[in-house]
């Protein structure tokens, strides 16, 4: 009889795919998390129909508002919500009571996070070029840009969602401390405008947060590089943006581990 | 040592309110021992403390030689000696039995089969189901199943057969004998007297922080010897007579009634009578 106790990993792989398959039974959430990305894609891109300059269309400018939006709502505010669901009614409890650790349980919650973003992304591109004339980059170098911003984009956002599920008092709660939050980020980060046309308060607030620099990120993606000329900065900043994901990534790592709570007690 | 758990003294306060104020507990290998105390006695505090949810304030404890506020990774390999059965859990349900019980063998080292559990506390037929189709009582059960899984020496038992009907809790105590016969030593906690008098080798009333009395349910407060209350119906209606020898007063009644007594009870105080008395007692 062995004493041995599987790895953290192997239990976090285990409890990921756990994660996914109880995601995907839930119907309703699945398509609305997949859907509601495109459905914005759709709405803005019929309500603005003048092209922007260089002949870019606004559902191409939007594309990556979508993209960088959708790993906030994906990872943050889905967890965020999740989460003191998870712990209001016990779950949470009884799997403190097993040997997986925390960290299986942060892995798992990132397996979901990955993965379900990676569709989300797929389906928002094919539909965005079957639909509204998307133009997806054909420079290699932009799509290498692309994979690290999806990956520590994602990684970050798991992170300071699991964090900020110890902020609500209660499961039922979550979604109205979560939502405001999520939804005023948006707004300041310029997802649903041109951001170089928001106040410059605004533009300086969000630059505190991960998700202007996630959107600015997947602009020099999608957008022609003359448009690097309208940025605050002048240019596009790539090196600036994955310096400033990867603190909130850090931050968030420390947060989650530091405020993690099984229990509502 | 035999003491699958050892405390000596142990304190837990909130503030100003002492919970748990200075616990011995002795269980030992392979019985099922049982906690009774009334709500706010400090029976949750003291078994969170034993199962290393909640901190404490002084004392020693071991639990199968472990003291359970170990972190890392002694912490896991101790949770992987226990089974721990929390009082209510209401997950989404979106998986089936059988994906549960499967998932959560992976976390131990030696696990169960999950079939075989699943048998054990009869949801073989449920295996397929999702988990929110399942009754309350079905729930407890797999419940109860994720908390063998790993094939523990010591299983946490908190209010096991709340909500169950009375064919339910029947066959579920079968169950928990079933594990006994496998050598498992069983903390448990319940509101049912009956339930700790059929089930528990020991019990300890526990009230106001401490433990007032740890007994055979039978002896529990004096009980074996305590006054049998002898009643009969008479010309003059029910009749009751208290005392200390039960079998000569029937020969007598018998003798004159010259045969058959009447609607004859014959009646020892149960568990429930002597515990009540001495929670009550305590209340003073």
């Amino acid at each position: 009889m062995s004493n041995k106790v599987p790895s953290a990993l192997t239990l976090g792989i285990a409890r990921g795919g756990l994660e996914i398959r109880q995601f995907m039974r839930q119907r309703e959430s699945v398509v609305f998390t997949m859907a509601f990305p495109i459905i914005l894609l759709a709405i803005f891109g019929s309500v603005f129909k003048d092209t922007l300059e260089g002949g870019v269309t606004f559902a191409q400018y939007f594309v990556a508002g979508m993209i960088a939006s959708g790993l906030v709502n994906t990872g943050f505010q889905q967890l965020a919500i999740l989460i003191p669901m998870e712990r209001e009614f016990g779950s949470l409890k009884r799997l403190r009571g097993t040997p997986a650790p925390a960290s299986s349980y942060f892995i798992g919650k990132s397996i979901l996070v990955f993965v379900s973003m990676a569709v989300q992304v797929a389906l928002l591109l094919v539909a965005g070029v079957i639909f509204f004339g998307v133009n997806l980059p054909s420079d290699p170098m932009k799509w290498v840009t692309f994979t690290w911003l999806i990956v520590i984009g994602s990684a970050a956002s798991t992170a300071l969602g699991i964090a900020f599920a110890s902020v609500p008092k209660s499961g039922r709660g979550a979604s109205a401390v979560v939502s405001p939050v999520v939804i005023v980020l948006q707004f300041f980060s310029g997802v649903f405008f041109v951001f170089t046309q928001l106040p410059g308060w605004m533009q300086q607030v969000a630059a505190l947060f991960p998700l202007k620099w996630l959107t600015q990120g997947m602009r020099s993606v999608f957008l022609p590089d003359t448009y690097a000329m309208q940025e605050v900065a002048g240019s596009w900043e790539s090196g600036r943006t994955l310096l400033v994901l990867t603190l909130w990534l850090i931050a968030g790592i420390f947060l989650a581990i530091r405020t993690f709570k099984w229990d509502r007690a | 040592m035999s003491g699958v758990i050892e405390v000596r003294n142990l304190k837990k306060s909130y503030g100003s309110l002492d919970a748990v104020a200075g616990i011995d507990l002795d269980i030992h290998q392979g019985e099922i021992f049982s906690l009774l105390g009334p709500n706010g006695a400090g029976k949750t505090t003291t078994v969170e403390i034993l199962e290393g949810f909640r901190s404490r304030d002084g004392g020693q404890v071991s639990v199968l030689g472990v003291d359970p506020a170990v972190k890392g990774a002694a912490a896991r390999h101790w949770r992987n000696r226990i089974g721990i059965v929390l009082q209510s859990t209401q997950d989404s349900g979106d998986l089936t039995v059988g994906e549960t019980l499967s998932h959560f063998a992976k976390y131990y080292s030696n696990p169960r089969h999950p079939e075989e559990v699943a048998v054990a506390v009869g949801l073989e037929e449920k295996s397929k189901a999702l988990v929110r189709t399942l009754s309350g009582g079905q729930r407890r059960r797999l419940d109860v199943a994720l908390g063998i899984i790993g094939n523990p020496e010591l299983l946490f038992l908190d209010e096991p057969t709340t909500g169950f009907d009375p064919e339910a809790r029947r066959a579920f105590w079968g169950l928990i004998e079933a594990l006994r016969q496998d050598g498992t030593t069983i903390l448990l906690t319940t509101h049912y007297l009956d339930e700790a008098e059929a089930l528990a080798d020991r019990v300890a009333v526990i009230n106001r922080g401490k433990i007032i009395e740890t007994s055979t349910p039978t002896e529990l407060g004096g009980r074996a010897t305590a006054l049998a209350t002898v009643s009969w119906k008479s010309s003059n209606g029910v009749q009751s007579e208290r005392t200390a020898n039960p079998t000569e007063f029937v020969k007598s009644l018998s003798n004159a009634f010259q045969g058959e007594i009447p609607e004859l009870i014959v009646k020892r105080p149960s568990l429930e009578d002597i515990y009540l008395e001495m929670i009550g007692g305590a209340d003073e």
